[in-house]
């Protein structure tokens, strides 16, 4: 018994590397496309951990909450994203990058700052995820670096959304996850702000001729 | 049974608005709802003058003299500011710059908002107060951006990701939350969020997790109030927004806010036991109050003018909470009181005033008393009013807030009155000429509806001569809930 659980432990250990690895893929990627496919690929890996949790706890809830995982954030969502795309016409669309190490070093900056944080945390969880509370963090930060160094509208939400797998994380890692009315209505939150701002897409670009926020740069102080 | 007529009156006004919100009735309609919402708001609050404290539905919902006090307040400024938006929207109308469709979903949004709100302000589930205020944030986004313009769409793009992000880092506040109370409360998810039974164990839950989740409950919400230096989408979606959303975003949403970030701050002193939050508190609070007074003076547009000065009334607020204590806190909560009773009035003038003038920027709005007495006079005793001029109310809650400073924390008055007399020179050189001299506005299509502004104004007045003994009862109760 001892041996499965720290096997499980160990496996845990290794989906949050893969987050954590896909965060910093989705940071240096350029073509948003391959970005909506990133962000699938983290959703995928979520539901696989959300799933190894909820086996190893033997709850009821957990379960459901990986199922929702996998309906929003694998399935539905990045369709949603690439039907979006392709409406708009932007599928070979690519941004200009800049300073990829320098964006490099400042999320490994972020990753040693989010183990720093959580390292007092940790040690009081009696979950077996309790060593992913780091990487959770790192990942939310991760995805707020990507939202402040982008400047087209869909990667923000991307980021934004990336930000959201993070809290997701950080909810089955340390308390195994949050209750499910409170699951569900985040689910719903997250649903409907999609849908709020695929309407908000085709308004910016109506208005804009562009999805590029550099236009958008007229309400300053004065 | 009130609670469910509070949130439940205006989610059907909702829906039978995104239905009928086309029609030539809709803004009766809106009026109509929101008027029976303040109904069951006052029956609540009869409810809880009488027996007390209500738990409801599981405890899923609680009601106490604090949260239903904002209660009221939020029915009460959401009907007027109903009753104002009937004929300004239809001017807008007039105007060109909306569609009846538009109307459509401004009318319905405006009741979902609601909605959120209530629930914010109403559950007792630490989860569904964050569920409830990203939908109040959803639900206004749709509002801002409701021109379509550039300017708008930017704000409302501004808007939707900083509080987006804020209230990401509130949630990842309640995981952490929630981690440490299902230690005491163990796993049982529905009962180990709710706010009374974590005020009850709160001295035991573990504080280093209290005070990392209090960080970053106070920045996520925090966005949402204003706070410098998150309040940057505040202004802007002041701006650009139709008028009526302005005045319930400034006059509510940043009450409702705070409330979430009272609410925080009373579990979290509880559990370290020093003087941590109070100080973020104050600190955040004063550095708004001064930032939002010294922003003041750049400004050209008169509803960015207000949208920082709400930055500063917000940051006053929040320090009067940091510094805590019953006179503090009865201050603060007077002062959330009589701060969004009048700069919704502000609002509303504001916005018939640039109506008439047909611009937002002050440089070109002049002479309203010439073109309509009621629309000077109001911006004239709003500004007054909001500058703390006595006898207004604002007048004895900033007393209040400043002579506890004076004893408390000595070494931030000279902040709290630079801030004060910064931003009563600037809104005052800035109303003068607007108010006064010659104009070529011309009148307005359809009469504007100003009893709200009036009837605000009026209360602001008789809050700063009178208080009624059971409203002070109440606040005294409330403050003592705070701590």
């Amino acid at each position: 018994m001892a041996y499965t659980s720290h096997f499980l432990a160990q496996l845990l250990d290794l989906f949050a590397a893969g987050l954590l690895l896909i965060s910093f893929a989705m940071l240096s990627e350029r073509r948003t496309q391959r970005l909506v496919t990133l962000f699938a690929w983290q959703g995928a890996v979520l539901f696989a951990s959300t799933l190894l949790v909820a086996h190893s706890a033997g709850l009821e809830e957990v379960y459901y909450s990986a199922a929702l995982t996998l309906v929003l954030k694998v399935i539905i969502l990045p369709w949603i994203l690439h039907r979006l795309i392709r409406r708009l016409g932007a599928e070979w669309d690519s941004e200009l990058l800049v300073n990829v190490p320098v964006t490099m070093l400042l999320g490994l900056g972020f990753v040693i700052f989010a183990f720093g944080l959580a390292q007092p945390i940790s040690t009081l969880a009696t979950t077996i995820t309790r060593n992913t509370l780091g990487i959770a963090l790192a990942v939310i930060l991760l995805a707020f670096l990507m939202m402040i160094t982008r400047r087209k509208a869909i990667t923000q939400v991307i980021g934004f959304l990336a930000m959201e797998n993070g809290l997701f994380f950080a909810a089955t890692s340390a308390t195994y996850g949050m209750p499910m009315v409170i699951e569900l209505g985040i689910a719903l939150d997250v649903l409907v702000g999609m849908l709020i701002l695929g309407v908000f897409f085709f308004q910016i670009r109506e208005q804009f001729d562009s999805l590029d926020l550099q236009h958008m740069e007229t309400l300053k102080e004065d | 049974m009130e609670i469910m007529l509070v949130l439940g009156l205006p989610l059907l006004g909702s829906l039978m608005l995104a239905l009928f919100g086309a029609r030539r009735f809709a803004a009766e309609l809106n009026v109509g709802v929101s008027l029976a919402t303040l109904a069951a708001g006052a029956l609540l609050v009869v409810r809880v003058i009488k027996h007390g404290p209500i738990l409801a539905l599981r405890e899923q919902f609680f009601v106490d003299s604090f949260n239903v006090f904002l209660v009221a307040l939020t029915a009460f400024v959401g009907f007027t500011t109903a009753v104002f938006s009937r004929p300004y929207m239809r001017i807008e109308e007039h105007h060109g710059r909306v569609t009846s469709r538009r109307l459509r979903l401004y009318h319905s949004m405006y009741q979902l908002f609601m909605a959120a709100m209530f629930l914010a302000l109403l559950t007792n589930n630490m989860g569904l107060l964050w569920v409830a205020m990203e939908a109040a944030t959803l639900s206004t986004v749709l509002l801002v951006s409701l021109y379509r313009t550039r300017a708008s769409l930017e704000a409302a793009w501004k808007y939707f990701i900083l509080c987006g992000v804020g209230i990401a880092q509130a949630l990842f506040g309640t995981i952490l939350l929630y981690f440490a109370a299902e230690q005491h409360l163990g796993q049982n998810g529905m009962t180990a969020l709710l706010w009374t039974h974590l005020n009850a164990v709160k001295g035991q839950l573990e504080p280093r997790v209290l005070g990392l989740a209090f960080v970053f409950l106070l920045v996520g919400y925090g966005t949402k109030v204003g706070l410098a230096p998150l309040h940057n989408w505040l202004p802007d979606a002041h701006a650009e927004g139709p008028t009526p959303v302005s005045a319930v975003l400034s006059g509510l949403l940043l009450n409702v806010a705070l409330y979430a970030v009272v609410r925080c701050k009373v579990l979290v002193a509880g559990s370290i036991g020093t003087s941590l939050p109070s100080h973020m508190l104050m600190v955040f609070g004063l550095l708004s109050a001064v930032l939002g007074a010294f922003f003041l003076w750049r400004q050209r547009d008169i509803k960015r003018l207000f949208g920082y000065s709400s930055i500063e009334h917000m940051g006053i607020i929040t320090f009067a909470f940091g510094m805590g204590g019953p006179v503090a806190n009865f201050a603060a909560l007077l002062h959330m009181t009589v701060h969004s009773l009048t700069k919704s009035s502000i609002f509303f003038t504001a916005g018939h005033a640039s109506q008439a003038a047909g611009t937002q920027r002050m440089d070109d709005i002049r002479g309203m008393l010439a073109i309509s007495p009621t629309i000077g006079w109001g911006l004239v005793l709003g500004s007054l009013a909001i500058l703390g001029m006595p006898p207004f109310g604002v007048f004895a809650s900033e007393f209040l807030v400043l002579t506890t400073a004076m004893r408390s924390a000595p070494w931030t008055t000279p902040f709290l009155l630079v801030a004060l007399g910064v931003a009563f020179a600037a809104i005052f050189s800035r109303i003068q000429p607007m108010v006064f001299g010659d104009t070529s506005a011309r009148p307005l299509p359809h009469s504007p509806a100003l009893v709200p502004v009036f009837v605000h104004l009026a209360m602001v007045l008789a809050l700063g001569l009178y208080i009624p003994p059971a409203l002070a009862e109440w606040y005294r109760a409330a403050a003592q809930l705070i701590g």
